[in-house]
């Protein structure tokens, strides 16, 4: 990075250390930051949009409708979620794969599942075998924020569930007194009002959101814990240019330091938005902020 | 060989004992039931005993953190906030390389490196600050008559705490608490996928669900058994905790008692 790098071995140790931090893998340990949030950014919408779907569903008169709405947003009760994403990560590849062998290849005649393997034909491989490692890398994201969002959607799906039963019956009662059918005072007046009752839960579900991000690396996308841990562990001369000792603990402590960083900066930002949501309100919050006199 | 065979072989396998090699391959669903139960056996040792520490230190945390003293409140504050504001995942990770490391100086903790007591000790700790925070919340909500009534007693210190503040303050976080409980046994399965080493692979019941996973790469057999033991541990822990929940509000009717909901919302 900086033109004193060519020797490291004569620096003294803050130069050492500039040099170190800057190293080609080290700005790869800084892009996977933006990989965090990036999957932040992405999973979020999805998630609250299947959360949507999912109680919607949940709602419905139909009973085959509402009982899948009800699987779904019990399903993150009774199981760790760990499992869910060791679950989907291979369950939608297959999936995937099932679906595209059975659309490209239809006359193969093996069994997919023999044994101890699953195979497809050459055709139907996602993403084909000679496809570039950029393709490689995209498709196991997608994959991990899919699985993000459905275990994060089924979470939603239960805020989302009771805020709807929050709103005061009589608001739904009103609009069909006013002669509006069962699709228009749902979309004009239950989902206007749900979101206030939904906020607390879905702030809620935001910060749970930053803290399950490290488990990306237990879908093998290459995350931070991947490269703390890969920059971290011992390294002799032979290799690099920048030997060093044991470094997992200090990596990981940055990371922690990292976390505590953006749950700090979450709070502070979702307190704000409460205030604002809550200002003139006829609650309890309102009227604190009444209280208070203009800020 | 027949299912009781397999069961007497592998049974206890997650605690090392019985048949050393774990099968290889041509799985039978009774292989892969008996070895994700034989690791349930370290998810319900590592969340129970996690649990019942962290209770103690959970109430002191409480206590210390609504103390008007600011020398206990300060880092009350601080520690739920450090275990609260960062991902389990982390902690693990973070706690096995820095015992790995006074590893190197004190050799006498070298035990806290291995699962069965350093990941105990992050969950203890973990778990103490999330329920530490629920009990906070409901020692602030304990209504004003009732410690009102204990002053009219001529109650004070010790007495006052154990008699009204105490009883009280539990029987508000127990549907809380309750969640809690049942999420530290969920976060229990993170352990051997952060760092802590699983010895002669002996492992916890997603280990060994994630062992045949990889084998056969067919995750719709061992997941749903794994599912299926968490969903009887997580009944049998809310049936448990609703026990307790009758006892500690035995003066109410049974109409008037707070009814236990399972509400998911901790990932940590």
């Amino acid at each position: 990075m900086f033109s004193y790098c060519t020797d490291p071995d004569t620096l003294d140790r803050i130069r050492w250390f500039s040099c170190y931090l800057t190293t080609g893998v080290h700005m790869n340990f800084y892009k996977s930051f933006g990989t965090v949030l990036l999957l932040l950014a992405v999973t979020a919408p999805v998630a609250l949009a299947f959360g949507f779907i999912g109680a919607i569903a949940a709602r419905s008169s139909i009973l085959a409708i509402s009982l899948l709405g009800r699987t779904y947003t019990a399903m993150v009760r009774g199981v760790p979620d760990i499992a869910y994403f060791l679950f989907f990560v291979i369950a939608l590849d297959q999936a995937l794969e099932w679906v595209k062998h059975r659309v490209v290849c239809p006359d193969w005649t093996e069994p997919v599942r023999q044994g101890a393997n699953f195979l497809v034909c050459p055709a139907a491989k996602i993403p084909m075998g000679n496809a570039p490692q950029a393709i490689h890398e995209a498709y196991g994201f997608a994959i991990a924020v899919f699985t993000f969002a459905i275990v994060f959607g089924a979470f939603a799906s239960n805020v989302l569930y009771g805020a709807m039963r929050s709103v005061p019956r009589a608001q739904l009662e009103t609009a069909e007194a006013y002669g509006m059918t069962r699709r228009q005072s749902f979309w004009r007046i239950l989902v206007p009002q749900m979101w206030v009752y939904a906020l607390p839960g879905l702030s809620n579900l935001w910060m749970v959101l930053v803290k399950a991000t490290p488990l990306l690396f237990l879908l093998g996308v290459e995350d931070i814990v991947y490269w703390a841990r890969e920059l971290g562990g011992t390294k002799t001369p032979r290799f690099t240019d920048y030997p060093h000792g044991d470094w997992r603990m200090w990596y990981f402590l940055g990371l922690l330091v990292f976390y505590l960083a953006l749950t700090r900066v979450s709070e502070i930002g979702l307190e704000r938005l409460m205030r604002r949501l809550t200002h003139g309100q006829a609650t309890a919050g309102g009227d604190a902020l009444r209280r208070e006199g203009p800020a | 060989m027949s299912c009781w065979q397999t069961i007497a072989d592998y049974g206890l396998r997650s605690l090392g004992y019985g048949e050393r090699l774990l099968p290889r391959s041509d799985f039978t669903l009774c292989q892969q039931f008996t070895l994700i139960g034989s690791g349930m056996i370290w998810n319900i040792y590592f969340g129970a005993l996690a649990l019942l520490a962290g209770f103690i230190l959970a109430v002191a945390l409480a206590v210390a953190k609504a103390s008007p003293r600011r020398r206990f409140r300060k880092p009350a504050e601080w520690f739920i906030f450090l275990f609260r504001g960062s991902p389990l995942f982390i902690q693990f990770f973070f706690a096995y390389f820095l015992f790995l490391s006074l590893k190197g100086v004190v050799p006498a903790v070298s035990a806290l490196t291995s699962a069965w007591l350093g990941a105990l000790v992050v969950l203890f700790l973990n778990t103490a600050a999330y329920s530490g925070e629920i009990f906070y919340g409901a020692l602030r909500s304990i209504p004003r008559g009732d410690l009102e009534a204990a002053d009219a007693y001529g109650l004070s210190g010790w007495t006052r705490f154990h008699r009204v503040v105490f009883p009280t303050m539990l029987r508000l976080a127990w549907p809380a608490y309750t969640n809690e409980a049942i999420f530290l046994f969920h976060a229990t399965t993170l352990v051997f996928f952060s760092g802590f080493p699983a010895l002669q692979q002996r492992g916890d019941a997603l280990y060994y669900a994630s062992y045949f996973a990889d084998k056969t790469y067919n995750p719709f057999v061992p997941y749903p058994i794994l599912a299926f033991y968490f969903i009887v541990l997580t009944l049998l822990i809310a049936g448990g905790f609703g026990l307790m929940n009758a006892r500690l509000n035995r003066h109410l009717s049974a109409a008037e008692r707070p009814r236990l909901r399972l509400r998911p919302k901790l990932i940590r």
